[in-house]
């Protein structure tokens, strides 16, 4: 199948539209290993990659896919890798080392049931903590959730760009219902896109600090090859990459580290707010689920009750303004998720004062979760509620 | 703000599963249904599978929600059809057509069938002996599901068929798509007006239903009433 053309309406699924998101965005090189639900973004690589002169490799596993794409990135290209959560679990390592030697790559998992083997072709959305801390140390963690085939497109360019203007590893999180799903789009025009790329050493190559200090977390990068000296490792390193104890200097890292995240929120947050504005009700709901969420909105508005949804799509960081202005008009909050709830108790940290009025709707056997089950779910929060005479009207 | 609530898109829906055995093409059928549905006939359309860890063998199924307006169902809990080309689907899948739903089945594959209204045609049994393959029998299918349900036009499936397929397979599943579809039309035309009355009529797919017309009134079961 040709890469199909910008504004004509064709039948993608999400992860065909992930792989050609990530060439519009100019991703030259993808080392993977294949694995159910994530093997059509490779399937699409192999061919594509090669005709726009990139490299595509398929590695021994992946700990070794994400250290060839660390290492194509410090040369200068483009370069990400797709897996589901076993391989996620192995990347682990490598995503903390990508964090601490401030490498751009993107990290497609689309999630499947878990622990371990788990269920490789049925949906789940349980790695969505593993995402924020699934290697060891404080790194800034970017992740985003895409809800349908033409946002697994836009998101994966939005993902590059994260990570090519903050050089830092970004993580998709699709998920099987997302992936294998196939809808009708319209991709945008490449002219349309905002395409990111990493900004360029201005000064000589004697004067260059490959870990340049900064206040926004941000600094410009050399490529390999180009004459400018640097030296890359997992160590803590001063602004020359090379091993350091000097506790400024440590101090220095893992501030921009944090800076990093701090210093951009606003570039950071991502949300859809869809009937909030006056709403009592409000379904918290991302990736998959936030189009059931979505549906469960319209049949409760349609009902008379003043139902609406919040939709992060920068799920890390989390969108703590949105959510917090969120939870001072609402009444009730339901975090519908195809987890135990790891999002829920994020939810949940931001409302201390009312922690009871966040509410989980979790589904654990790979089932999906439905409009009518948040329909019903909500029905029965409000009927307990206008039982006690909490809830009025609406 | 009430009234924006009203106005959202509430567009009538048509849920199809295509369900049978891992490797009869359900897969395929459903990618094809979907093309044709989405590029070739306009609408908007969710198509997603279901199957398990294993190639061939295992449970198998398609299934394809479109609508004029807006589709957020990414998984049914009903279906307005359900096609089975196994025993084992129609036995599984039955509960999940939704009241005045349309079954279609394979009466070579399914031989004890849960309603007299099931639509039933020798798919395999066709594939075999008229198109010389077994594997058209996918096509069959969609070719019966045009001709009976018309939730989706001959013209737009042959297109998919064309955009999709080898060229070499090209001609005998075209032939297998009349096949099942002139089969379909015969049993729509066959039946009489008082059996098929009760079932579910899909025109509404195929035109936008008048302004203000309240779609739950206009053929559509009280379950999907609350889906919306």
């Amino acid at each position: 199948m040709a890469v199909p053309k910008p504004g004509e309406p064709v039948l993608l699924s999400g992860n065909e539209a992930m792989a050609y998101g990530a060439l519009a965005a100019g991703a030259r090189f993808y080392a993977g290993y294949p694995i159910t639900p994530s093997t059509e973004i490779a399937e699409v690589m192999a061919t594509e990659l090669p005709r726009v002169g990139g490299k595509f490799i398929q590695m021994e596993d992946e700990i070794a896919s994400l250290g060839a794409v660390i290492g194509a990135s410090l040369c200068g290209l483009k370069s990400y890798t797709a897996t589901s959560g076993p391989g996620f679990s192995l990347m682990q390592e490598h995503i903390g080392y990508a964090a601490m030697a401030e490498v751009p790559c993107v990290i497609i998992d689309v999630m499947r049931g878990g622990p371990s083997t788990g269920l490789p072709t049925k949906t789940s959305q349980s790695d969505v903590m593993q995402a924020k801390y699934g290697s060891h140390g404080d790194y800034p963690s970017i992740a985003l959730t895409p809800s349908s085939v033409l946002e697994c497109f836009t998101l994966t360019v939005r993902a590059f760009n994260l990570s090519e203007k903050y050089r830092a590893p970004v993580i998709l999180l699709s998920d099987e219902i997302v992936g294998h799903m196939r809808e009708k789009v319209v991709l945008p025009d490449p002219s349309q896109l905002e395409v990111i790329n990493r900004a360029k050493p201005t000064v000589p190559p004697e004067w260059y600090e490959h870990y340049q200090d900064s206040v926004t977390g941000m600094s410009p990068m050399a490529n390999f090859g180009e004459g400018y000296r640097f030296h890359v490792t997992g160590l803590t390193h001063d602004v020359y990459g090379f091993p350091t104890e000097r506790r400024e200097e440590i101090a220095a890292l893992m501030e921009k580290f944090k800076n990093k995240e701090i210093h951009n929120t606003r570039d950071l947050t991502m949300v859809e707010e869809y009937f909030l504005a006056d709403a009592k009700v409000c379904i918290f709901a991302y990736g998959s689920v936030a189009r059931s969420a979505k549906q469960a909105v319209k049949i409760l508005r349609r009902n008379g009750v003043r139902a609406g949804m919040l939709r992060p799509q920068i799920v890390w960081p989390f969108p703590k303004l949105p959510v917090e202005n969120m939870l001072e008009k609402v009444s009730h909050v339901l975090v519908p998720e195809m987890n135990v709830g790891q999002l829920r108790k994020e939810v949940e940290r931001l409302s201390c004062t009312d922690r009871a009025k966040v509410q989980g709707l979790n589904v654990l056997d790979s089932s999906f979760i439905t409009a009518e089950q948040i329909v019903d779910r909500v029905r029965e929060i409000r009927a307990r509620h206008r039982h006690v005479g909490e809830y009025v009207n609406g | 703000m009430k009234d924006t609530a009203l106005s959202m898109d509430i567009t009538p829906k048509v849920a199809i599963r295509l369900s049978g055995t891992g490797g009869q093409g359900l897969l395929l059928a459903g990618r094809i249904l979907a093309e044709a549905a989405a590029i070739y006939d306009g609408l908007n359309v969710v198509q997603s599978n279901s199957y398990g860890p294993e190639a061939r063998g295992g449970a198998s199924r398609s299934e394809v929600v479109m609508s004029r307006g807006e589709v957020d169902d990414l998984r049914c809990r009903t279906f307005d059809i359900l096609i089975c080309l196994s025993q084992k689907a129609c036995d599984s899948y039955y509960a999940d057509l939704m009241e005045r739903g349309i079954l279609i089945v394979d009466s070579t594959n399914v031989a004890v069938v849960p309603t007299s209204r099931a639509v039933e045609v020798p798919m395999t049994k066709m594939a075999v002996e008229e198109c010389g393959d077994r594997m058209t029998t996918n096509i069959i299918a969609l070719g019966v599901l045009c001709g009976y349900s018309g939730v989706v036009t001959l013209k737009a499936l042959n297109s998919a068929l064309q955009s999709s397929l080898r060229k070499d397979l090209l001609e005998r599943n075209k032939k297998a798509l009349k096949l099942g579809y002139d089969a379909g039309k015969e049993i729509a035309e066959r039946t009489p007006d008082k059996k098929r009355s009760g079932l579910r009529d899909f025109s509404f797919i195929r035109e936008p239903a008048p302004a203000g017309k309240d779609h739950r009134k206009n053929g559509r079961g009280k379950v999907h009433a609350v889906a919306g």
